[in-house]
């Protein structure tokens, strides 16, 4: 003990100590784009989960006398659509549709591709060769078609659409996933895990998971967008939502047939796809520099 | 984990067995191939990366492996920890062979490692306390006595537990780092620390701040070190014993003072003449070897290092030399210039000077 | 005039999410066919001061001042055209990863080859000739053989010597070595260090040899100036600066050298750590870690005292009185 005594203990470093993902946080804050992109998304979720609460017109009330009006009628302020229904009713309302079967195909995705990822790539092997190569054979499929198969197959419904969407995009994830967990499982942190006499399982959790999500969320946060329009896309083939729900894929399908009489109108369902597509997209960006944190 | 019910508060040390006499680790034969593809079609090649290695550490030694990049110097430890499969050889440890009479949880008690790169070998996402705290949880400590026991060991590091505890290694200088890493090997009480390069990365001033740490932890704890590198001088200063390796094989071993004054084999001499002057009126004028160290796939027959050698002779590149005793002291080499009586012109006559080491039959 | 370079008052701060100054107020001389070595800890900004000679460091986060004459012209304000004529040519570097400064997809022969017919305008008949003529000089062996070798193809000393060989193939008159040997293998070391001493004499060119260790040093440089927190603390011929240094700084980092330490023994150290940089330095860098240490230490900046001819020290303990003890 007098010989370590001895040695003057080491001064400590500037400034308060500070995680990971407190820096990260800290760093997205400080991008103006990001900051952006997540209040459009917020105000647009929280439109549509708080839809019944804001006084808005029954979006499944039409009038045939009252069909297409142009944006900005007085009591319509983005109009309505073909059947005379209330376009900002069936916007916000459009949204918990369209976000639940955009979003949570992908929610899924991750925990499944995440797993998947997680065990090929620390397992190693054969196992790794086993979950692969069965990934490889959805990957031999372009994404939209493989959808629409799915769908096809399974029927048209919410459910059904979700679960193709899924199944789309849990290969991806877990290519992913499993290229990082690759990369992680070589660090020295890890041997030196093992030195220690923990379990595979424990090395999972504690080791590799707070190292692999974080690239593999960012990746996922991309993948939204592609969802959202996947999604949208489904329905407008009829695979998706049936009529007269509001969904915005489904909108942009049935206001069709518009585009010459009220093209604005027509347009809006889009641009909603467009403008989550993008936030999500932009936000993914601004995620993933914020990650990248050099010592 | 799930044998463990109850969390508890103290790691037991390992508890010495074979008394003093027993070395705390004895390797035998340990031997690690690594087979790589050829070309298309070619033939299957093999690393051997490890070949044939045997030695042992007595209770509160420190030996040293010295080499070149691609000697197996890593390899060895990385055996040693278990951390991937030997083809062959024994570890035995204070005279329990793992595997049999030890398992392999209660030998990461007893045997600790500490990598080169300090920062690589911290999970960045978890804070110092945390990752020193890892290893006493997984083996049944509960969470807050482990806790306690991180900052006891940061304190004993030299780093103030209130100032380093909930830092993350990203925070720290490399040579705090190192020191932390030292703290998390420390935590399940290990008889035997490895350490890989655990100093080459850090600058010389540091270096000299963690070899004193290490002497001194040495002393509290009553360690047995296993110290790896490719310095020389960091080899002799730390060491009791030395062995020198090149591609996979062990080609001298003995006290450091007696390898590093009388070098035996050819490769230790080129070894110690490589190392830069520290004379500005004394430089180095010729180059004690030409050439690389060979690659380590299949590597040449015989002895490995008659590619290079300036003294080798046809016999050389036959049957490998043995490790041979050369002054009843423990110095061994493995070269037909040092083995009495073995044909090598510059070989001393069998039964020559030393008269207690046996004759080569 | 005698000097290749001179390099005054130099200043290099890094900007962007943290400001570092790498570099503060750096002045140095390199004379005709002098090795001079850049002796220094990391971070003490060894390597930054090598690469602003040759403007290598990325223009938008970096902030220069000062002055860099190289042959009497400013490095600083040399334009596009002029800055690749004068690499190369006039002054070429090489690296401590030769994987990394080598191009992966070209073998050996012909970037060298690419490189005299960019700066010579030689032919690419005459321009491989010299390429070959280069590998005979760094002695790899089998040199026709290996100018159609890719860098990979090669063994770590091997690549190191291609590399040589192509940062010397315009027969520059000065030489940046940054740490070129710290990667490789003891035997190989040797052999590249009096390489590159022996290719020293036989072009007459001039180096500066950045390194960290003081055995390196010794084996190849004739001056050298000592790095510490992005300032020289310490400049002298390698004699004075190995056998009587003056800045406690140089002292505990020779000191520090366990070469020779016995077994056992308590090695010197250096207490506590270098500092951060994010601000310039206003009093002297090593005060907080000195054990000389006094009140007008860290009450201003430590003149630079010339102690004699071409030997000077920041500390305010050196005397100019005791020169060339």
């Amino acid at each position: 003990m007098s010989a370590i005594t001895e040695l003057a203990l080491q001064a400590a470093p500037a400034g308060p100590a500070r995680g990971y993902w407190a820096t990260v946080g800290r760093r997205v804050v400080r991008d103006k784009v990001s900051i952006a992109c997540a209040v459009i998304l917020l105000a647009i979720f929280l439109s549509a989960l708080l839809a019944p609460w804001l006084g808005l017109a029954d979006p499944y009330h039409g009038s045939m006398i009252r069909r297409l009006k142009p944006i900005g009628t007085t009591n319509y302020p983005l109009g309505t659509d073909e059947l005379g229904r209330d376009m900002l009713a069936r916007l916000i309302y459009g949204g918990r549709l369209s976000l639940l079967i955009g979003i949570l195909p992908v929610i899924l995705a991750f925990m499944i591709g995440t797993s998947l990822g997680l065990i090929a790539g620390y397992v190693g092997g054969k196992v790794n060769t086993a979950i692969m190569r069965t990934i490889d054979v959805f990957y031999a499929f372009p994404s939209v078609l493989l959808a629409i198969a799915i769908s096809g197959a399974l029927g048209a419904g919410i459910t059904n659409s979700i679960v193709s969407l899924t199944v789309v995009f849990m290969p991806q994830i877990t290519r992913v996933a499993e290229s990082v967990t690759t990369g992680v499982r070589n660090m020295d942190f890890v041997e030196a895990a093992r030195a220690s006499g923990a379990d595979a399982f424990t090395i999972m959790r504690v080791h590799m998971l707070g190292n692999v999500l974080g690239p593999i969320f960012v990746y996922a946060t991309g993948l939204i967008s592609v969802s959202m329009i996947l999604a949208a896309g489904l329905s407008f083939l009829g695979l998706g939502t049936k009529p007269p729900e509001p969904e915005w894929g489904l909108m942009l399908n049935t206001l069709r047939t518009a585009i010459y009489v009220n093209p604005w109108v027509a347009a809006l369902p889009g641009a909603m796809i467009f403008a989550v597509s993008i936030c999500f997209n932009l936000l993914s960006d601004g995620m993933r520099s914020a990650m990248d944190i050099r010592n | 984990m799930s044998e463990i019910i109850e969390p508890i508060d103290k790691l037991e040390p390992i508890e010495d067995i074979g008394g003093v006499a027993q070395p705390l680790l004895r390797v035998d034969g340990l031997t690690k191939h690594f087979p790589v593809r050829g070309a298309w079609f070619g033939a299957a090649k093999t690393v051997r990366a490890v070949d044939d290695v045997s030695f042992s550490i007595a209770k509160g030694e420190t030996v040293g492996i010295v080499g070149e990049s691609g000697c197996g110097k890593s390899t060895t430890a990385r055996l040693l920890m278990h951390l991937m499969p030997r083809n062959a050889g024994d570890i035995i440890y204070d005279g329990r062979q793992v595997g049999r009479e030890l398992s392999l949880r209660e030998l990461r008690r007893g045997m600790q490692m500490v990598f080169q790169d300090s920062y690589a070998s911290l999970n960045p996402r978890l804070t110092i306390e945390e990752s020193i705290a890892f290893g006493p949880k997984v083996h049944g400590m509960a969470d807050a006595a482990s806790r306690h026991l991180a900052r006891e060991l940061l304190g004993k590091v030299g780093l103030r537990p209130e100032n380093f505890a909930n830092r993350y290694p990203h925070e720290i200088s490399g040579g705090q780092r190192q020191r932390v890493n030292i703290a998390r090997a420390l935590a399940l009480s290990p008889r035997l620390v490895i350490l890989d390069e655990a100093v080459s990365a850090l600058d010389k001033s540091v270096e000299a701040q963690v070899l004193n740490l290490l002497v001194d932890l040495k002393r509290e704890f009553g360690l047995t070190y296993l110290f790896i590198s490719h310095d020389l001088n960091v080899v002799r200063y730390i060491s009791d014993r030395v062995l020198v390796m090149y591609l996979g094989e062990v080609v001298e071993l003995g006290p450091v003072d007696s390898v590093w004054d009388q070098p035996a084999h050819p490769y230790t001499q080129a070894l110690l003449a490589a190392m830069p002057s520290s004379d500005p009126d004394n430089r180095t004028q010729v180059p004690p070897i030409s050439g690389d160290p060979p690659n380590p796939i299949d590597p040449p027959a015989g002895c490995r290092f008659h590619t290079r050698c300036p003294f080798a002779e046809p016999l050389c590149g036959g049957a490998t030399p043995k490790l041979t005793e050369l002054d009843g002291l423990g110095h061994q080499a493995a070269c037909y210039m040092a083995i009495p009586g073995s044909g090598h012109s510059r070989a001393p006559a069998a039964r020559d000077l030393h008269s207690e080491a046996p004759a080569l039959s | 005039m005698s000097n290749l370079v001179e390099v005054n008052n130099l200043n290099i701060r890094f900007t962007g999410e943290r400001t570092v100054h790498a570099v503060n107020n750096l002045s140095l001389t390199l004379g005709e066919g002098e090795v001079l070595g850049l002796l220094g800890e990391s971070g003490s900004g060894k390597s930054v001061t090598l690469r602003a000679l040759m403007r290598l460091l990325p223009k938008k986060r970096t902030q220069i001042s000062g002055t860099v004459r190289v042959l009497g012209r400013d490095v600083l304000a040399l334009d596009d055209d002029a800055l690749s004529a004068f690499r190369g040519q006039t002054v070429s570097m090489i690296f401590q990863e030769p994987a990394l400064a080598l191009d992966p997809v070209y073998t050996i022969g012909r970037q060298i080859a690419e490189t005299v017919m960019r700066h010579e305008g030689k032919s690419q008949h005459d321009a491989t000739a010299r390429a070959l003529e280069m590998l005979e000089v760094v002695r790899i062996p089998s040199a026709k053989r290996r100018l159609d070798a890719y860098p990979h193809e090669m063994s770590g000393g091997m690549r190191q010597r291609a590399m040589i060989a192509l940062a010397l193939a315009c027969k520059p008159k000065i030489l940046l070595a940054d740490e070129p040997t710290t990667a490789l293998d003891a035997t190989v070391q040797i052999q590249i260090l009096l390489l590159l001493r022996e290719l020293q004499r036989e072009f007459g060119m001039s180096v500066i040899f950045v390194t960290h260790d003081i055995g390196v040093a010794i084996e190849i440089c004739d001056r050298v100036a000592v790095m510490y927190a992005g300032q020289i603390i310490e400049q002298g011929s390698l004699r004075e600066i190995v056998r009587t240094p003056l800045h406690p700084y140089a002292k505990g980092l020779l000191a520090s050298t366990v070469h020779g330490a016995k077994r056992g023994a308590r090695l010197e150290t250096i207490p506590g750590t270098p500092p951060s940089l994010d601000q310039a330095p206003s009093a002297c860098s090593f005060a907080p870690r000195c054990a000389f240490a006094q009140p007008r230490c860290t009450a201003a900046l430590p003149p630079d005292v010339q102690v004699g001819p071409n030997r000077s020290a920041r500390c305010i303990l050196v005397d100019p009185a005791t020169a060339g003890a």
